[in-house]
């Protein structure tokens, strides 16, 4: 490092600090912007009929994104039956059993690739596995789509908490003699649950907004949800596609749309946290 | 505390499964299409009203007309819809049957200050300058000794054009070729063609929003889609050497010649007619369905969502400015289910 | 702590004699379970391979370096989708990384501690906020600006760069990028915040108390304390950005062609499959949109293990260090 004068230096950090608030608040309000346009585009949409109708041909008032609601709620859930205990019992795998051997390091090193794999790749995943051999788009491909993003998230999330747990406590339950999978399950999700119910919630809220992974394989629908064997409605898609429209009327449904899951992941974001502020002390 | 989580994900569980198990039950039967997004406005219009009536549930996505033609080819739909006719041949190697239901206009919808529907003009050739990149500013030449009277800006035009395989680019790229040996020459026709500018956007709805959004911007799409967003479109010069405006009388003259029943496979096309009134782009739209169906209730619900879409959706298709398939043709399409589709060997359609 | 207490006594109390074969099930189904992701990684490249084998057959390594996406003809070449990702990716880490590092350090470093907390919740709410959401307020909203405004205005003074040449469309790669930028800005920053919140208070008082500016003290003591995080925050943001559908197909413009100009329309690996997938009709025009998730797969795959070692190299030396 030059010597420099204690001036120049003094020069120095009061021009990083003449720049440093300009440059964070175009930041955030760039960001603030972004949810204003959202909320003020998206709250006139709120009609009840928005909440319970099936959606109208263009040009025809009135109508609902009901079914597109119904079939984002059904197809999150199934996704997080799915993903959700495999990821707790395979984060259970990593911490517990021998969590530095060859397959725990493969394993935990796979689950971060998969992580950062683009969703839109899971989609045509899925779409070659479930949508092209059984010869229709159906809603329990789209579940499956959002389940193998949630897995490894749940997984990591698993093993961070239960890491956290002290030896001490596994030590006293085997030392009482009751079996490993009972201290896991009573003792070490007991302890840890606050961190893991924060987990798979933040999961499953991330997962609710994706689109790429639905396109291929929910497809969508203009009816309520029949049977997950059909393509289903939701709330993603028929966002990229009334966004993408001309009609005025679809583009407020689509902007009323977004709100909507955006107020939902925000609110489950939110209440995640909470839960962990309020636990945790006791966690 | 655990116990009570554990109880809670058990009654999720338990909710779901009974949710998925028990809605097919309440579920009516449903007919799964997609395709082309040429017919989706009055698609819609038919799907929804019938939808009320019977209660059958028709779903039609608007994915393109390749994309139409791909997924009815990987059987994972049970109709497709496509504006880019297949040639009789390829139809019946496919094992597939192709008929028509509605007729409509591609239409030049632009976006300039000041610019109202029907008021710029353009040859044939220009529209092909155009298109290609050679004429890239509104106050060309080209366009203002054609349009004297109106004030043309100093600005861009930036070419919007179908992202994905599209039966309207097929229409709208075959008349060009028509009318153009250096379009013929250099691009093509096609459902998806090597644009030499512009900006892609995925099916017609999205042609019409970009062409909203982008000032300065030209695109094609049905002719629907420009009325019901109020998006100007531009006057034609017919084969015939006559300016006309888009609208269902020009679409009816350009239709009006068709010679349908000597069309192998339905095939035909209605681009470039004569007649004083004929507007230049017409183009009519199909539906593919798979000649041996396996479900025979399925076959026969599709073909009679069909049928009334052919005598009761006339009147629904003019109200959106689309020309009806005639009587006559209809019976035709009629016979040709009849005759050709079949499952486990007997006639469907009787 | 009580609970737990009791919960250990409760499970102590009904330990049945025999414990070895449910713990055995209990271990092999939670290895089942862990192997689960091995297993979706190895069907992912398998499906990718088995489906894309055509397109490689037919097109060779031509695939890589051709710029011709012709669905008429039958050529396929993935170069300008893969420029397209890098480029739209380039701009937005410019763009992404100093500025959410500067609103980092200003969180922690400068604001009111209150402020400081608002800011940094509501950041990392917005980083929650899914992708197509950024997409469409792009589309809407800021596509208009950028040709009205951001546009004309970048011709006007760096015009004679071919970078910023041609009309102003407001759709293009630079719109994109932006968004790419906008989007990842949450995500790194809040991690960002993360690390350096961690840096402990006394060696940044040590460094204050020797007579460093506060520049001083996040240049050589908390940046370099927490540059494993951020690198490995970085990198995320990164690769977020390299895979993302939503926010940057509603506005780059779907053009296969290569052009030096920002303001063209382009496009990027994933927003061609997005457009392309369900509507490729031809089977070589299937195979070859295959061969393109396999080379965006391939692309993340490498950047991810690049980011692994490297952190773990850091993470090596920083050892070293102590």
């Amino acid at each position: 490092m030059r010597p420099r004068s204690r001036a120049q230096r003094r020069a120095a950090d009061t021009a990083i600090r003449v720049a440093m608030v300009p440059s964070a608040l175009i930041g955030i309000a760039v960001l603030a912007w972004i949810l204003w346009e959202v909320i003020a585009r998206g709250v006139g949409a709120f009609t009840p009929a928005f909440f319970t109708e099936l959606p109208t041909p263009p040009g025809m008032e009135g109508g609902g994104l009901g079914n597109a609601i119904l079939g984002t709620l059904l197809m999150t859930l199934l996704a997080a039956l799915l993903g959700t205990p495999v990821g707790l019992l395979a984060g259970v795998f990593l911490a517990e059993f021998g969590p530095s051997s060859r397959i725990a390091t493969a394993v935990r090193f796979t689950t971060n690739l998969l992580m950062g794999t683009p969703s839109i790749i899971i989609g045509i995943f899925v779409y070659s596995i479930l949508v092209l051999p059984f010869g229709h788009f159906s809603g329990w491909a789209g579940a499956v789509a959002l389940a193998i993003l949630i897995l490894p998230v749940v997984m990591r999330t698993t093993e961070d908490m239960l890491n956290l747990v002290p030896d001490e406590l596994r030590e006293s339950g085997l030392a009482l003699g009751a079996p490993r999978w009972r201290v896991t399950l009573g003792i070490i999700f007991r302890a840890a649950r606050t961190g893991l119910v924060t987990g798979v919630l933040l999961a499953v809220a991330r997962v609710s907004g994706e689109t790429a992974p639905l396109l291929f394989t929910a497809l969508n629908s203009f009816y309520w949800p029949g049977s997950l064997n059909q393509p289903t409605a939701n709330m993603t898609v028929t966002i990229f596609n009334y966004a993408m429209s001309p009609y005025s009327d679809w583009q407020e449904k689509a902007w009323g749309a977004s709100l909507l899951i955006t107020a939902s992941v925000l609110v489950v974001t939110v209440l995640a946290r909470f839960v962990i502020k309020d636990k945790g002390g006791r966690a | 505390m655990m116990r009570t989580f554990v109880r809670m994900a058990v009654a999720l569980a338990v909710m779901a499964v009974v949710l998925t198990i028990s809605v097919p039950v309440f579920a009516a039967s449903s007919l799964n299409g997609a395709g082309a997004t040429f017919p989706e406005p009055i698609y819609a219009v038919w799907m929804y009203k019938y939808n009320q009536l019977t209660g059958v549930r028709v779903d039609y996505q608007g994915i393109g007309s390749s994309g139409g033609i791909r997924q009815i080819k990987a059987r994972t739909v049970d109709f497709g819809g496509s504006d880019a006719p297949m040639k009789g041949r390829e139809v019946h190697e496919a094992g597939l049957i192709q008929f028509p239901m509605v007729i409509g206009g591609v239409v030049p919808i632009c976006n300039v200050k000041g610019i109202e529907a029907g008021q710029l003009k353009f040859t044939p050739q220009l529209l092909a300058g155009v298109f290609s990149g050679e004429i890239n500013y509104w106050d060309d030449e080209a366009i203002t000794s054609l349009n004297p009277g109106l004030a043309l800006p100093s600005e861009p035009i930036t070419i919007v054009h179908r992202a994905e395989g599209s039966g309207t680019t097929w229409i709208f790229t075959n008349y060009l070729d028509k009318v153009s040996p250096s379009w013929h020459e250099k691009i093509g026709t096609g459902k998806i063609v090597p644009w030499p500018v512009g900006v892609g956007a995925k099916g017609n709805p999205g042609v019409a929003n970009y062409v909203q959004r982008v000032n300065g911007s030209i695109g094609y799409v049905e002719y629907a889609y420009a009325v019901q967003n109020n998006l100007p479109y531009v006057t034609l010069m017919n084969q015939a050497g006559k300016y006309v405006q888009p609208g269902l009388a020009s679409f009816q003259a350009a239709a009006a010649s068709a010679d349908w029943a000597n069309a192998d496979g339905y095939y035909i096309v209605l681009t470039d007619q004569p007649g004083d009134e004929s507007w230049p782009i017409v183009g009519a739209t199909f539906i593919l369905i798979y000649a041996e169906q396996d479900d025979v209730e399925k076959a026969e619900e599709m073909l009679t969502f069909f049928d009334w879409c052919y005598e009761h959706g006339a009147e629904m298709a003019v109200e959106k400015d689309y020309v009806p398939i005639p009587k006559n043709v209809a019976d035709m399409v009629r016979q040709t289910w009849a005759d050709e589709i079949l499952a486990g060997g007997a006639a469907v359609w009787k | 702590m009580k609970e737990s207490t009791a919960a250990i006594a409760n499970v102590a109390t009904c330990a049945p004699r025999d414990q070895s074969r449910p713990d055995a099930v209990f271990k092999w189904l939670a290895a089942a379970c862990a192997l689960v992701v091995i297993v979706i990684m190895a069907g992912i490249f398998f499906e990718l391979v088995r489906n894309s084998g055509m397109a490689f057959r037919e097109f060779g390594f031509s695939f890589l370096t051709s710029d011709s996406w012709n669905p008429i003809a039958g050529e396929f070449g993935a170069a300008s989708s893969i420029y397209g990702t890098l480029v739209s990716t380039g701009i937005a880490m410019i763009i992404a990384i100093p500025l959410s590092i500067i609103i980092a350090v200003y969180l922690v470093e400068v604001a009111h501690p209150k402020v400081s907390g608002l800011i940094g919740g509501a950041v990392e709410l917005l980083a929650a906020v899914p992708s197509i959401i950024y997409g469409m307020w792009g589309l809407f909203v800021f596509a208009a600006l950028m040709q009205t405004h951001v546009q004309p205005f970048l011709s006007r003074h760096l015009g004679a760069l071919p970078l910023f040449q041609g009309p102003p469309m407001g759709i293009g790669v630079l719109t994109a990028g932006l968004i790419l930028a906008f989007m990842v800005l949450p995500f790194i920053t809040a991690i960002t915040r993360d690390v350096l919140m961690m840096v402990p208070p006394v060696l940044k008082e040590s460094a204050y108390g020797v007579g460093s500016t506060m520049w001083e003290t996040v240049r050589f003591v908390s940046l370099k304390y927490g540059r494993r995080g951020i690198v490995g925050a970085v990198f995320l943001g990164f690769g977020r950005a390299l895979g993302e559908t939503m926010a940057v197909t509603f506005v780059i413009g779907n053009s296969h062609r290569i052009s030096a100009s920002l303001f063209s329309a382009g496009n990027t690996i994933a927003s061609s499959l997005a457009n392309e997938f369900n509507e490729a009709s031809e089977p070589i025009y299937l195979s070859s949109l295959f061969a393109l998730a396999l080379v965006l797969f391939g692309i993340t795959l490498v950047f991810q293990t690049i980011a692994h070692y490297w952190v773990a190299r850091m993470q090596r030396l920083e050892a070293g260090d102590r």
